[in-house]
């Protein structure tokens, strides 16, 4: 068998490790109500890849570039089906032959998942989970899989290589973890893996060692890599050529430099410019909207303080983001805010009158100017409620809108948010993710409020849908003179929307001022790595972040 | 939606069981050939043409025995499981929601009502309290009730931490809102699922309590009563007992088939992938 293996490589042309060909994948699915019926994920997709190099699989949610990824292990997730094509692996086609996948998978092909705390099994220590396939093949002895083990946790810079294994995956951070992870799949000396989406559940300043890490491993092992992401300029920093994908299909396919400078279709180039917004800062008025002072608040009584001495204000028709990593109280300010945590200490005054701490002590004219939008906005709608229900419920319960009035002004405000009044009969489950979101603006702005929190509203979004909520965020504010509280990690939508911006670093507000200001040097260390550590759409950004910086990111 | 093709052949013979058990207790007056407490034959007469199942150890037609028992057999059963509903869901919801001191009055009280021996506490409860058919139902609503809580409360504490009623605290509505506008539509399916299992636990405990003596009082009498009533009869080889024990299982047994096609229906609307 060895012996016919090798006799297969050596057919195989030196460079492709991976060749895929015209691949078709369908799935069955079953709507409530109707016949089964059969849709094509992917559809007539090639590609190859050669031995060292890494090739970036981009699109939005829905693109299929899991999919194809998976395909390349000849595996389907639940209800999917490979109909079509080839997939050669090492010059072999390795679809039709079910036996020999468990030879290939975790052996020739390793697979790192994007959340790397879902995927280990937390009842067992880290070494053991990264050697397992590397024994289960029988590709070397436990102490040399262990050498090699710590070899690739010491490359990956994780901390204290020697003892990092005897930990159990709750005992390691997300970026740590995800790095261990990568030592797993590589430690079987696979020659190929398949990243999907490895660093996007990560913060920024970790996601920048994580890509690092990971960029670094590829090159000292020469394993090649498909790399799954939605996010370009992730992409750009660790891909060698780049395949836009998109409903299934390929739209573009390149070496990294021409994709990134001189993209040659319009979806192409939609995605690399994504984050070009015009939107002029506005001056701070004298008297402002929202002023939030020294407030301090805690959970678990007073146990864990999570909000320290937190002063700032929100200007009427302006724009304040607040900026941090996860964990640094941006939502916490939010619910402070809201009433739903009453804050400690401190006062938060709202349109000349101090708002009650608690959130059932507040009369319904104060709920109603301040209103709220979700990050995920598939669980901010109720599933059983129309999204005429959702956004007429505001309209009856603030202004006592009935019957016809209502409807009018729902049309009127579904309208706004660029869609159709086609669609007050739907569902939420019947919409898509950037819908979605936008009826939850709608809803929010049916009770025409002074101020709206936004938190993190466009981060579950793929780039160009949340590029457009955006857009209608700003175009929002300009006709009703409304302001925003913006949450979010995302520094990029925060240089295009901001009018302030307060800086966020373990409960406390580390910079914070107009945003021209907050932008400009001299930066602390905190800022300076945030600003430093989100990707920006260049070839060679990576080692040129890395170098510059001052702090090292909290999560290492 | 209901096209007959996509009811599975399981259900569809539950559904036809079911339908003809609720149609003999809708109409007992009119089909039954003979009255309930008619005396009619000698003590357990054969199976013939007259009776076609045969008489039972007073001489009375079993067939219409049955039928009878059917209707007071389902409407307690119905009733008490109604009850149960109402009161288990509403406090459930109401724990949830509410949370603090009243949730864990509450619960601990289900917890305390739940640790004793459902039979041996009616057992007890029933021989005290006058044999009414309303004490009947209570006492059956009541203990049924806890089991509703705990499934209520569960399922209401994890749609009440979604952002959906946050949002809807936030906008400042009031609890019978949130309750009954955003928990319940959503609560719904598990509930219902529960609600066929539930009436034919209260089915077999209204069996087992007449059996004892305790349910229906003669001369009206549930299944469980005439098996109770008939059993003697087995030993010198008389059928009349096993007839409405056999009842018993097949109405348990229809109403578990459609309820398990409820609920595979119900997961296919939460975007599960039931094979209704």
């Amino acid at each position: 068998m060895a012996e016919q293996k090798r006799a297969d490589r050596q057919a195989a042309p030196q460079d492709d490790v991976l060749d895929i060909r015209n691949l078709r994948i369908e799935a069955t699915v079953y709507p409530p109500g109707e016949d089964p019926k059969t849709i094509v994920i992917v559809n007539d997709v090639s590609l190859r890849v050669g031995r060292g190099r890494v090739l970036g699989l981009i699109g939005e949610s829905g693109a299929g570039k899991s999919t194809i990824g998976l395909s390349s292990m000849g595996y389907g997730r639940g209800g999917v089906r490979i109909t079509g094509g080839e997939v050669i692996l090492n010059g072999r086609d390795i679809l039709g032959n079910a036996r020999g996948l468990r030879r290939i998978r975790g052996k020739e092909v390793c697979y790192v998942a994007q959340s790397a705390a879902a995927a280990f099994n937390p009842a067992r220590k880290l070494m053991q989970q990264v050697i397992e396939a590397t024994l289960e093949h029988g590709v070397s002895s436990r102490d040399e899989a262990q050498k090699r083990a710590v070899d690739l946790f010491r490359q990956l810079s994780l901390p204290d290589p020697e003892n990092i294994g005897d930990r159990y995956p709750h005992q390691v951070s997300g970026g740590q973890l995800q790095r261990v992870m990568t030592a797993m799949a590589l430690c079987s000396r696979p020659d190929l893996i398949v990243f999907d989406e490895p660093t996007t559940a990560l913060d920024v300043t970790t996601q920048i060692d994580v890509l690092a890490a990971i960029k670094n491993a590829i090159r000292e092992t020469g394993v090649a890599a498909l790399y799954i992401t939605h996010d370009l300029a992730v992409v750009a920093q660790v891909a060698d050529d780049i395949m836009v994908l998109r409903h299934g299909k390929t739209v573009e396919w390149g070496d990294t430099r021409q994709i990134i400078e001189a993209p040659k279709q319009d979806y192409t180039k939609a995605l690399v410019s994504v984050h070009a917004i015009s939107h002029e800062e506005q001056a701070p008025s004298p008297a402002p909207i929202l002023t939030v002072d020294k407030v301090t608040a805690s959970y678990g009584g007073g146990q864990v303080k999570v909000l320290r001495d937190i002063c700032v204000d929100i200007h009427a028709g302006q724009t304040l983001a607040v900026v941090g990593e996860s964990g640094s109280g941006k939502s916490t300010l939010a619910r402070a805010i809201t009433g739903l945590l009453p804050p400690e200490q401190g006062s938060i005054t709202f349109d000349g009158r101090t708002l009650a701490n608690r959130l059932a002590d507040r009369p319904k004219e104060d709920l109603r100017q301040l209103q709220m939008i979700y990050q995920m906005a598939d669980v901010a709608m109720n599933p059983r409620q129309t999204v005429g229900t959702i956004i007429g419920r505001p309209l009856e319960f603030y202004f006592g809108m009935r019957g016809a009035e209502r409807d009018a002004r729902v049309a009127e405000l579904l309208d706004k948010i660029e869609m159709g009044k086609g669609f007050a009969d739907r569902y939420p489950a019947e919409l898509s993710g950037g819908q979605k979101q936008r009826v939850c603006i709608a809803r929010a702005l049916a009770a025409r409020p002074k101020l709206i929190i936004c938190d993190e509203v466009t981060s579950a979004l793929d780039p160009l849908v949340a590029h457009g909520i955006l857009e209608l965020l700003l175009d929002l504010q300009a006709e009703e003179d409304v302001a925003y509280l913006f949450i979010t990690h995302d520094l990029a939508t925060v240089k295009a929307i901001a009018d302030s911006i307060a800086v966020m670093y373990r409960g406390e507000v580390v910079r914070y001022g107009r945003t021209s200001e907050v932008l400009a040097p001299p930066f602390d260390a905190y800022t300076d790595l945030l600003l430093s550590s989100v990707p920006e759409m260049k070839v060679g950004w990576l080692e040129k972040a890395i170098e510059s910086r001052r702090m090292d990111a909290g999560g290492n | 939606m209901f096209d007959i093709r996509h009811i599975p052949p399981s259900a569809l013979v539950g559904l036809l069981l079911t339908a003809l058990f609720l149609f003999a207790a809708l109409f007992a007056p009119w089909i039954a050939p003979y009255g309930n407490g008619e005396i009619v034959g000698e003590v357990w007469g054969p199976m013939s043409a007259a009776h076609p199942l045969g008489t039972d150890n007073l001489g009375r037609d079993l067939l219409s025995r049955m039928i009878y028992g059917a209707r007071i057999t389902i409407f307690i059963a119905v009733t008490a499981t109604a009850l149960s509903f109402i009161l288990g869901s509403v406090l459930g919801f109401t724990a949830a929601v509410v949370g603090g001191w009243i949730d864990q009055t509450l619960s601990r009280f289900v917890d305390l009502l739940m640790s004793i021996p459902t039979l041996i506490f009616a057992l007890v409860v029933l021989s005290v309290l006058p044999s009414t058919l309303a004490t009947l139902i209570l006492v059956m609503g009541i203990l049924d009730a806890t089991r509703v809580y705990r499934l209520a409360r569960a399922v209401a504490a994890d749609i009440n931490v979604m952002d959906f009623v946050e949002a809807a605290r936030l906008r400042g509505e009031g609890r019978s809102w949130i309750i009954f506008r955003e928990i319940l539509p959503n609560a719904l399916s598990p509930l219902v699922a529960e609600l066929g299992l539930r009436f034919i636990f209260a089915v077999l405990f209204l069996s087992a309590l007449s059996f004892l003596g305790l349910g229906v009082q003669p001369p009206d009498a549930d299944w469980g009563g005439m098996v109770k009533e008939n059993k003697d009869g087995i030993v010198f080889g008389i059928p009349a007992a096993l007839i409405p024990a056999g009842a018993i299982a097949l109405l348990a047994i229809s109403v578990n088939l459609v309820a398990d096609w409820v609920l595979n229906r119900t997961s296919d609307l939460k975007g599960g992938r039931g094979d209704g």
